[in-house]
């Protein structure tokens, strides 16, 4: 079920009056069940790799909570027989026994998800080698299943490492998992947060519904007279790079940046929205990330979770494991600047490698992870640089023009690197990269090119005046949140937006079959 | 402290870090800075920090990052 | 207590204005249908007719090109309507008729049987064509769901506004002009006149199955069943175009369905010159639909066998019906000397 479908809408009407009115003892379980039925409408097979994740989590995190405790209790009663390094011993034959529990939990749900996300390539690329016919070329990824095992494997760990404790009750972790606003776009949660939340009682609260719906109601307004309005024209500037190149690359930049933005977010704004409606607070997943000065601001704003996740549970074990502390040291003797960037440089790379790999199997990803990681650290290494500068000129930094021209240039970077994202193989995507600058053909771009690529010059102007909205709202924002100051001039001002919003999408949105006047004229029968 | 001080002050001089709570949660400390940091402290404290410690609530200050050291210093005796 | 009433009553308010909106909007953004293409108005100007009708004709355009109902009355007194459209297909005609039926009871239904040989949708823009001017009722949602074709959605054809938002930017004169009237009718009971002469040529000859598809053939069945329930006599015709071909098996196939079901067929193609109709000069697409000469040709002949067949009552000397078509012939004739004039 996608955001913008009936099925959708449908669900969530028939959801929110039944779990508001049934007793609040049970609103979780009714909230579960409409869960597993969202998740098998989906598909069976995605219910059954979903079941493997909640028993297999529930199983590990069980074993551990079990074993701490013995562990407790073994080294209480040896403290008077037992000296420090036997006690050590047996503290370290536990910590073994929950590793290996770890290790064999992370094997099974991050090799389904690998499986599925590579299966078809790997049987591509074997058939290539050792010739016959490819294996698992229908293998395909199943509803939210990169985000869900990101979630539950957080908690897989953060039970490992005992910040939080074992969850008796395996349905409010299947609750947890399943969550279906969740499974479209993610963000990836916390069960300390949200897995917590989802299992107390909630009741019903008119303003939060409209505040709530208001949230949704934006959401879709970015998706569908933004995202999927710019979608047509970039898919086609991507679907011919020998045609689309030189100038049009620029375009694509612009046009890819705004649309995924609104897709992105607006596809947060609803999970967050229906999340609300139902009295559960959803993390947010950004934080106006185009106003970023540095790539790795945009960073830490854009698609805030999965950053979150890889440093929690990569990033830094990563950075402090012992042999990253080993290969540190071992290389002090070329001078300590070396030897404490090792692990900061490996630790950094290998994270991007990993979030280009979550992004897609295609190769680009990879190439594009790896670049964004290469970017940070190049900045990093340059900080003392522009240091001096600043210090040169102390009022440039802090001028409106400067920063500007820093937020400009990191959208400008990061949509240049998006360019990965677009094509089907790294030669063509640097070819029409680099066709940008070799290239000087904005006739061709004005002079028909853009009419060619699916969009009218009403589509490009409801999409810009769209694009101008979205500015605008994120430049108020800056001030404090806009819906609460919308609700705070009352309800009737509130609807009254929320039906502007409505209307306008019904109006402007793109969706359904689109009105080809052609179709209409009576050909003769 | 004053030797904390000293490391975090090398890795931004700008700022005033005997004031300052919201190091992580500010944006002065990205995750680059942490882990220059953390190697820097293991060296000159002989402490790993290890990661479940590695949250923003320990890292926000230096005083708290201080007591967090303390803390790992006393557990290893 | 006030202050909550105040609010209900602003949230209501700001309700009606926008669902009054949306509905001005959706009616502004349908097509109208009034200058091309005209098949997409056909179905809903059977709403605005006054006096009954004797014969029902319902099929594809082989009905609304090819049968005059004013030469029918003028000739034998024969009131009837046209229940045609663009492709309309076998179960369309089954649910329209069905819709006219709820309203009253001709003494024959004649269907053409062209449209038999699709079994299945075929395009969204005939659907939209056919179904969009007909009046909301259980009929019309069996329709929708019988016709949708792959992609389609069953509620924008409930919410017009779904399916034609995006012709916002290409209003025209005439979308303001019948914004909330739907006009004067541009057909004739059904009928669209056209005055073109384009002789009949060869037409490549093409492959098709000989078998016509199961599911038509059903829906033909139903028809017969809804009228012998209503005491209505089904008649199933072919009417005299020739293009696109009529093959033989199909004819047999239908002709053996109305054996069965104890039917009068007529294929026509075979009468053509018992009927007097010259294939050099009375079609206006070289084969494909007559143009008025023909259509009136047809309906000179058509009407004395149905008359002579059904008993049908000469209805000419009753005031209500005189005056109805009186003004009919009139615009009639006014129409065809002026698309004469103009030369097509």
């Amino acid at each position: 079920m996608l955001f913008p479908s009936w099925a959708f809408l449908l669900f969530l009407a028939v959801l929110v009056p039944v779990y508001y009115l049934v007793p609040k003892r049970i609103q979780w379980i009714v909230l579960l069940l409409f869960n597993a039925v969202f998740v098998c409408f989906a598909g069976l097979l995605g219910a059954v790799f979903m079941a493997v994740t909640v028993a297999s989590v529930y199983a590990a995190t069980r074993a551990f909570d079990a074993l701490f405790t013995r562990q407790r209790e073994t080294l209480a009663a040896m403290k008077t027989t037992h000296t420090k390094e036997e006690r050590k011993k047996t503290r370290l034959q536990f910590e073994k026994k929950r590793r290996l529990i770890l290790v064999a939990c992370l094997v099974l749900n991050f090799g389904i998800l690998f499986a599925l996300k590579y299966g078809a390539m790997l049987g591509r690329l074997s058939a290539g080698l050792f010739g016959g016919k490819p294996f698992g070329q229908d293998l395909a990824l199943t509803m939210g299943i990169s985000f869900y095992t990101f979630s539950t494997v957080g908690y897989l760990l953060d039970v490992y490492r005992e910040t939080v404790p074992a969850e008796r009750n395996p349905l409010k972790l299947a609750l947890f998992t399943s969550f279906f606003p969740l499974l479209v776009q993610g963000p990836i949660t916390r069960f300390e947060t949200v897995g917590k939340a989802l299992t107390a009682p909630h009741a019903f609260d008119g303003k939060r519904f409209l505040s709530a719906s208001l949230r949704i109601a934006w959401g879709y307004w970015k998706k569908l007279i933004v995202a999927d309005r710019l979608l047509v024209a970039v898919k086609a500037l991507c679907a011919r790079p020998n045609v689309y190149y030189g100038d049009f690359i620029f375009m694509e930049m612009l046009l890819y940046a705004a649309c995924l933005y609104a897709d992105f977010t607006g596809g947060i704004d609803i999970t967050i929205g229906v999340g609300e409606m139902l009295g559960i607070r959803i993390e947010e997943n950004f934080n106006r990330p185009y106003f970023s000065k540095s790539i790795s601001e945009y960073w830490r704003r854009w698609h805030i979770t999965l950053g979150e996740w890889f440093k929690r549970y990569v990033y830094y074990p990563l950075s402090v494991s012992k042999p990253m502390r080993d290969l540190s040291k071992a290389t002090r003797r070329f001078g300590a600047g070396v030897s404490r960037r090792v692990p900061v440089y490996l630790a950094t790379l290998l994270v991007w490698a990993l979030t280009g790999a979550w992004h897609g199997s295609n190769l680009t990803f990879l190439v594009w992870g790896l670049l964004n990681g290469v970017v940070i650290l190049l900045s990093e290494e340059c900080k003392p640089l522009y240091a001096r500068f600043h210090k040169r000129f102390p009022k440039l930094g802090e001028s409106a023009f400067y920063r500007g021209f820093a937020v400009i240039r990191t959208v400008l970077l990061l949509s240049s690197l998006r360019i990965l994202d677009c094509y089907g193989t790294v030669k063509d995507a640097f070819s029409s990269f680099f066709s940008m600058f070799t290239t000087w053909n904005w006739g061709a771009v004005f002079r028909g090119g853009i009419q060619s690529l699916g969009l009218s010059y009403t589509d490009y102007a409801i999409a810009l005046f769209g694009v101008l909205v979205m500015f605008a709202l994120s430049m108020v924002q800056r001030k404090g949140t806009i819906r609460k100051r919308i609700m705070k001039r009352g309800a009737v001002f509130s609807v009254c937006v929320l039906l502007v919003l409505i209307g306008t999408i019904l109006l402007f949105g793109r969706y359904g079959f689109g009105f080809d006047a052609s179709q209409f004229i009576y050909n003769r029968f | 402290m004053e030797q904390l001080l000293d490391i975090l002050r090398d890795l931004h001089p700008e700022t005033d870090f005997e004031t300052e709570t919201r190091l992580v949660d500010g944006g002065i400390l990205a995750s680059f800075d942490i882990v220059m940091l953390i190697t820097r402290i293991e060296e000159a404290f002989d402490v790993v920090i290890p990661a479940k410690d590695i949250v923003p609530e320990h890292f926000n200050s230096a005083k708290a990052l201080y007591a967090l050291i303390t803390k790992i210093a006393e557990q290893d005796d | 207590m006030k202050r909550k009433t105040l609010t209900f009553i602003g949230i209501l308010l700001a309700c009606i204005v926008f669902f009054g909106a949306l509905y001005a909007v959706s009616r502004l953004v349908a097509p109208k249908y009034h200058t091309s293409p005209l098949e997409g108005h056909l179905t809903g100007e059977y709403y605005e007719e006054k006096t009954a009708h004797d014969v029902l004709f319902v099929g594809d355009c082989e009905v609304f090109s090819n049968i005059s109902p004013v030469t029918l009355y003028n000739e034998y007194g024969i009131t009837s309507f046209i229940r045609g459209s663009a492709q309309q297909l076998t179960w369309q005609s089954y649910y329209l008729l069905e819709d006219a039926l709820l309203t009253e009871t001709p003494k024959v239904v004649v269907f053409n049987v062209l449209a038999l040989k699709y079994g299945e949708p075929q395009s969204e823009a005939y659907n939209r064509m056919t179904l969009d001017g007909m009046r909301l009722n259980a009929s019309k949602i069996r329709a929708i769901r019988a016709s949708m074709t792959e992609g389609e959605d069953f509620m924008s054809y409930l919410f017009p506004l779904l399916r034609y938002h995006d012709r916002i930017d290409k209003l025209t004169g005439e979308d303001f002009a019948y914004w909330f009237t739907s006009g004067e009718p541009v057909s004739f009971k059904g009928y669209l006149l056209r005055t073109e002469v384009r002789p009949a040529t060869d037409m490549p000859t093409e492959t098709y199955d000989p078998k016509l598809p199961e599911s038509s053939m059903e829906w033909l069945g139903r028809m017969a069943d809804l009228c012998e329930e209503k005491g209505i006599a089904l008649v199933l015709m072919k009417s005299p175009s020739i293009y696109p071909k009529w093959y033989p098996e199909w004819d047999e196939t239908v002709a053996a369905f109305a054996n069965a079901r104890g039917l009068r067929y007529d294929n026509m193609i075979a009468e053509n010159d018992v009927i007097g109709i010259d294939m050099q000069t009375d079609t206006c697409d070289m084969g494909q639909h007559l143009n008025v000469y023909g259509a009136e040709k047809l309906s000179r002949f058509y009407g004395a066998v149905l008359q002579k067949t059904y008993q049908l009552p000469d209805h000419r000397g009753e005031a209500a019906y005189d005056a109805d078509y009186a003004a009919l012939s009139e615009r009639y004739e006014t129409e065809k000397n002026l698309r004469r004039s103009e030369g097509n």
